[in-house]
């Protein structure tokens, strides 16, 4: 029965355009329940965009998506609903800096799910431990490094136990040694089964933990494949942008 | 004739509680006031953004003065007849100060970077969450150094509040002035009246500025 079941992510014929700046044309993918989906391309190639019109951070002009059941492209769409199944991380943490870590993770699930001080303070230590940060729980975002501070995002993000989390180029403000301990969390979590979408950098990343690569050149799906698929491209934009990736 | 003494110095201080009260009177009620028009002015409601400026514009274009005659005068034709000057006066520095409150504020409301919003706004909180819980905490820190500072402002514009009768501490200097006519010690001692009660509020000002920005962001 798995081939009927319908995919948790599922954009057809997408188009968004700023102004004159055409960024999607016409860009289909899918990711299926479980899957690991990697987003790569160089710079302007729309990636990040199309991952912010997956959670309706923007809106698109034309074509479909679908996440979770929900319509993106429908007027309608009710955005509160959309995000309590969408997480996402974003590159610069946007962790909120008078807040501590734990009141960081324990707003959404007091505020959008009601859960009671105890109940949160609970969660947050349970996503805490999930990224390796229960004892910063009483600490301010400022008196973290980056890579705490990024996992911090993602645990925050984790405690509204989301069915689809979205990565935006989460390691790039990071150096070598803060990015390997996120992408440990990343693993961990795509491991255990979580529908994960990310824009990233991290070739050899993409390579071993996505399910699928989706090469995104001129607001366009130029390739997808999977992790494979980067040791072998088939299109010489995608051969180029490897060759200088690494 | 009696010369300036201190029976006027007296006189002076107890006209200068009633600047202070004034003041007060017109920060709590240009501050409730302006708090409502600042959330009005970065509404997501076209309409009501479009009202809060026009308020803020028409208030900021009014001289104090006329602002004051306008709601003493304004009132008694409205059929209320004799009103308690501490109540024109209250009620027009109100307005003034919540003209001027609620444009600073604004500006630390925006000021508080848009990826907050867009953080708070995918954890799935509603607009009034994401405001109370989010944006005003981050934007009080920015507010609190130009508020204090603000008002200085309020307290010195009080003086106008003569215009309607209201004995403040430059009307005391008038009335002073007219029984014994020594015009500048009389304004020298209401000038110092001033400094001393600004001073130490451009002096808060200036610390909490300073000890806002340095510790966290």
């Amino acid at each position: 029965m798995s081939s009927t079941l319908s995919p948790v992510v599922s954009l057809s014929n997408v188009h968004k355009s700023f102004g004159a700046l055409k960024v999607l044309d016409g860009v289909s993918f899918d990711v299926g329940v479980g899957e690991v989906a990697a987003i790569i391309g160089q710079s302007g190639s729309g990636k990040s965009t199309a991952l912010r019109c997956i959670n309706a951070l923007e809106t698109i002009q034309q074509g479909t998506i679908h996440v979770c059941g929900h319509a993106i492209h429908d007027p309608a769409l009710d955005r509160r609903t959309l995000r309590r199944d969408v997480g996402i991380v974003f590159q610069s943490y946007n962790l909120f800096p008078h807040l501590t870590v734990e009141q960081n993770i324990m707003l959404a699930p007091t505020c959008v799910k009601a859960l009671s001080k105890a109940e949160a303070r609970d969660l947050a230590r349970e996503v805490l431990s999930h990224v390796g940060l229960e004892a910063k729980a009483d600490q301010y975002p400022e008196q973290l490094s980056g890579g705490q501070q990024q996992r911090v995002a993602i645990a925050r993000s984790l405690a509204m136990r989301p069915k689809l989390m979205l990565f935006d180029e989460v390691t790039s403000a990071l150096d070598p040694q803060l990015t390997g301990e996120v992408l440990k969390v990343m693993e961990t979590l795509a491991r255990e089964g979580m529908t994960m979408i990310l824009v990233t950098h991290e070739m050899a990343f993409a390579r071993k933990v996505a399910s699928k690569v989706v090469y995104m050149h001129q607001g366009r799906v130029w390739e997808t494949g999977t992790g494979a698929m980067l040791d072998d491209p088939q299109t010489p934009e995608l051969r180029a942008f490897i060759g200088n990736g690494l | 004739m009696q010369s300036f003494g201190l029976i006027h110095v007296e006189f002076l201080a107890w006209a200068a509680l009633w600047t202070v009260g004034l003041s007060l009177i017109a920060f709590v009620g240009g501050g409730l006031l302006g708090f409502v028009v600042a959330l009005a002015r970065v509404s997501g409601s076209l309409a009501v953004r479009a009202a809060a400026i026009v308020y803020i514009q028409v208030v900021q274009g009014t001289p104090l003065l006329i602002l004051l005659f306008l709601i003493y005068f304004g009132v008694a034709v409205a059929g209320f007849s004799g009103v308690p000057a501490i109540l024109a006066a209250g009620a027009g520095l109100t307005v003034y100060s919540s003209g001027f409150l609620a444009e600073i504020w604004r500006g630390c409301i925006q000021s508080v970077p848009k990826t907050q919003w867009e953080a708070a706004e995918c954890l799935a909180l509603t607009r009034w969450q994401r405001m109370t819980r989010v944006i005003l905490p981050q934007a009080l820190r920015m507010a609190t150094a130009p508020t204090v500072g603000f008002l200085v402002q309020i307290v010195k514009n009080t003086s106008l509040a003569s215009v309607v009768g209201f004995v403040e501490l430059s009307q005391a200097g008038k009335l002073i002035n007219n029984s014994i006519f020594e015009p500048f010690t009389i304004f020298v001692t209401v000038a110092l009246f001033y400094f001393a009660l600004c001073f130490p509020l451009s002096t808060w000002s200036r610390s909490l500025e300073r000890k806002l920005n340095v510790s966290r962001r």
